[in-house]
């Protein structure tokens, strides 16, 4: 469930509580109540036109790394394979 | 598209294949819930199933707040705009979900009823500032992800005093369910398979966090790894799964970090928790009456509260008979194991819910699956 | 139009006139409103002919007529890249073309609603006019009828054409064989985003315009170079996918395309992630799908990419026998879906 999906923001207004947010240059003003300390150029989950939260680009970084490492190197395995 | 392309790497997506192919064990079979439709999504539209060893079976869990919910309800929100005459707002999932007497939504509009599409919250808003003279309902459903949305609608609505405005409430919570499944196992049943552990939900899991799922981990000794819906996510995930598997852990595992902490989104549930309180009981899809499974609208808000407004009936609207979405559910059986699957039950008519919603688990199996099955629409083995 | 007939006629205010019961009366209004907006527009020698038909021209020896329908009723009616008065002709002028045909004649039916204004109407008429004068047709008779206010969208458009092929062409839905290639000759899903993109509830702002074109210009090179193409077919409304399992049932084959090779552009895809949505299943108008021969490939990708409306086209599959008759994809991912019809209406999804 819960399509969301992650998007870029480029202009805040803080007096709405809204920010406009951008996706390979489609835009859309989106409520950004939802999360706290918004900047312009934070990446943030958007779901039904609400910021549910920041993506944290280090994080992400991380992720990636993890699934570009091999699996062998688990010692549990190693041992099963030799 | 950041932080999506990169999740969709078909070189990354070999790589994380080869490392589960290194270390399933071919003498065992792993059965992974996979508890959102998010993920029985990504899994079919990209054919991860391709990718994977053929001993790591993926089962479809309840996760799709479009199937979960029960005739009943949907027949109140017809009610509502049939019986009471208001604007009534929903997202577009819910359109075509089979009520009593083979309506819907969908078939209500074209018999006049004033149906609207809305793509968020705040649509509904504007359309009840737009009709100060009509009742405009907001037909609010989803897990924890939709519900905080909701909860700033009713918010600005008492702000404004917008009285014309109001929510009928089916929102649901996710670990009520996952431990009503666990529940039910019963390792006697010859039928049942039983589950190695769960792909846990990720936009549910970015509001609430991990931590929720930790008493029922301890409790059942299951192993849960939080995943992202990109299905490079689905894959690593369930390589983190299949270790935990194999090395006799039961955790709260999360793959989907660039999101999801172990507390989630606390301005969020600060504000559900102002403006929703737990319903004693809730009834399910598939899954029937669960104690302490869902949200209702609190008494400050009672004005903006649609079952406290408008006369509802008590529905006894039932699923067709020999549907087996309420086994589908739960993960007892697969979509093809049903009667009408394919044959009176298609997405063009879709007799259950899972066939309705893109993400539920049949209609996976026909629109993205069917060329695995024979003719009888059993699988092949291939 | 004689010197008399012009003294004693009012002149329309098409700046701030409005469509009212009397337009579609059959009285002096609906006379003025033809001949003051139509026939000004559509000015052809046929259409001047003012009878309540055309009469048209003998075929030649080795023609046959070509014809197709269309209604079109969409909304918004003005919208980034067309409007409903260019579509309604791009439409018709593609069905008729799909067969291989040169389309040669419209006719039009308008279906106005009181109270829509006059200069929007202009504005339409005067876009069909455009769109028809480059498609190389000619508007040759037509129809205005008026309903209440409530009772239609401000102007339904329904457009019939007539065109002629050469008696040796056979290009048919039916005709698809398995080792023959699926091109395609650009991206997809351009019109439908473009129109979302509008439509209340949903707006996002986008550069996306829709695809709106008429392909006989194409098409005719095309057929010219290679008349043994099998199947020519616009995937409109049910996008790629719906036509794709039309033209596999049609066939009697199975039809497997590759995702990657698929032509998209990098904002549709991300407007069709905003809205849960899948390019295959998003309409378009100015796309047209050309099954051939496989050694025919090259050189028809060649000729659509000179030209403007083809500079992206791209084979996207291939046929092969399948008693299933599915349309399949290898995904980007590296797995394998079926791609199934459109089912029920595109909504945008949440969950």
């Amino acid at each position: 469930m819960c399509l969301a999906i992650p998007v870029e923001v480029i202009s805040t207004d803080p007096e709405k509580d809204t920010a406009m947010v951008s996706l390979d240059g489609i835009k859309k003003e989106i409520s950004v109540a939802l999360i706290d300390d918004v900047q312009v150029g934070d990446y943030v989950l958007l779901h039904v036109g609400y910021a549910i939260n920041k993506i944290s680009p280090q994080e992400a970084e991380k992720t990636l790394e993890l699934m570009a490492e091999s699996g062998l190197l688990a010692p549990s395995v190693q041992e099963q394979l030799s | 598209m950041k932080y999506v392309n990169e999740f969709r790497q078909k070189e990354l997506a070999h790589k994380i294949a080869e490392n589960i192919k290194a270390e399933v064990q071919p003498d065992r079979d792993y059965h992974i819930m996979e508890f959102c439709g998010g993920h029985t999504h990504a899994i079919f539209r990209y054919g991860v199933q391709d990718l994977m060893p053929k001993n790591v079976h993926y089962v479809h869990g309840p996760g799709c707040p479009v199937c979960v919910l029960p005739i009943p309800r949907i027949d109140n929100a017809i009610e509502l705009c049939e019986r009471h005459n208001v604007i009534l707002c929903t997202y577009g999932d819910m359109m075509r979900v089979p009520a009593s007497q083979k309506k819907s939504l969908i078939k209500a509009k074209a018999a006049g009823a004033d149906v609207r599409m809305v793509y968020s919250t705040q649509n509904a808003l504007e359309l009840a500032r737009q009709n100060p003279e009509r009742d405009v309902v907001f037909f609010a459903i989803g897990f924890e992800t939709t519900t905080p949305p909701t909860a700033i609608a009713l918010q600005q609505a008492r702000k404004e005093r917008l009285m014309n405005f109001s929510v009928f409430c089916n929102h649901v919570l996710t670990p009520s369910a996952i431990g009503h499944i666990l529940d039910s196992e019963d390792p006697q049943a010859d039928a049942q398979v039983a589950l190695d552990g769960f792909l846990g939900p990720s936009h549910v899991s970015s509001v609430i966090g991990t931590k929720p799922y930790e008493p029922a981990v301890e409790k059942y000794k299951k192993p849960v790894v939080i995943a992202g819906f990109e299905p490079l996510d689905v894959m690593q995930a369930s390589l983190m799964l299949i270790r935990q598997i194999n090395e006799g852990r039961c955790e709260v595992e999360n793959e989907y970090h660039r999101v999801v902490t172990r507390d989630g989104n606390l301005k969020a549930q600060q504000l559900v928790a102002e403006v929703f309180e737990l319903r004693d009981t809730f009834e399910w899809r598939g899954l029937g009456w669960m104690e302490k499974s869902a949200l209702q609208i609190r008494a400050p808000f009672a004005q903006w509260d649609a079952e406290k407004r408008f006369e509802l009936s008590k529905s006894t609207g039932r699923d067709v008979k020999g549907c087996a979405c309420p086994d589908i559910l739960r993960g007892m059986k697969k979509p093809t194991d049903c009667k009408l699957f394919g044959t009176i039950c298609t997405p063009e008519d879709p007799q259950g819910a899972c066939m309705v919603s893109s993400e539920g688990s049949c209609a996976a199996y026909w629109s993205y699956g069917r060329f695995r099955m024979d003719n009888k629409g059993s699988e092949n083995a291939a | 139009m004689n010197e008399v007939t012009k003294r004693f006629q009012a002149k329309l205010n098409i700046k701030s006139g409005r469509i009212d019961m009397t337009h579609g009366s059959g009285g002096r209004a609906m006379n003025d409103l033809i001949e003051q907006l139509f026939q000004k527009h559509f000015e052809n020698d046929y259409l001047n002919q003012k009878n309540d038909q055309a009469i048209l021209p003998a075929l030649g020896a080795n023609e046959r007529i070509v014809m197709a329908t269309d209604s079109h009723v969409v909304s918004p009616l003005f919208f980034p890249g067309g409007d409903i008065g260019a579509l309604s002709v791009h439409g018709t002028v593609n069905d008729v073309a799909m067969s291989g045909a040169k389309p040669l004649y419209l006719s039009a039916g308008f279906i106005l609603e009181e109270g829509f204004a006059l200069a929007d109407l202009e504005k339409i008429v005067i876009s069909m006019a455009k769109a028809a004068r480059e498609a190389g047709v000619a508007i040759v008779t037509g129809d205005t009828k008026v309903v209440e206010k409530g009772k239609g969208d401000g102007v339904f458009i329904s457009t019939t054409g007539i065109g002629v092929v050469s008696i040796d062409l056979d290009i048919s839905g039916a005709n698809a064989k398995p080792g023959d290639a699926v091109l395609i000759n650009g991206t997809i899903g351009d019109h439908g985003v473009a129109i979302m993109s509008h439509r209340e509830n949903l707006a996002f702002e986008t550069e996306i315009i829709s695809d709106s074109a008429s392909l006989n210009g194409v098409i005719a090179d095309m057929v010219k170079a290679v008349p043994e193409i099998n199947v020519l077919r616009d995937p409109t409304r049910g996008g790629l996918a719906s036509t794709l399992n039309e033209i596999a049932q049609q066939s009697g084959v199975g039809i497997k395309l590759m995702e990657d090779d698929i032509p998209v552009r990098s904002d549709v895809h991300a407007a069709c992630e905003f809205l849960g949505l899948d390019p295959l299943y998003v309409a378009n108008e100015g796309k047209v799908i050309v099954i051939c021969p496989q050694d025919k490939a090259e050189t028809l990708l060649e000729i659509m990419r000179n030209h403007p409306l083809g500079q992206h086209a791209a084979q996207i599959g291939t046929v092969h026998e399948d008693p299933n008759h599915f349309v399949t994809m290898e995904t980007a991912f590296g797995g394998a879906r079926v791609v199934d019809w459109l089912n029920g209406e595109q909504l945008p999804r949440i969950c």
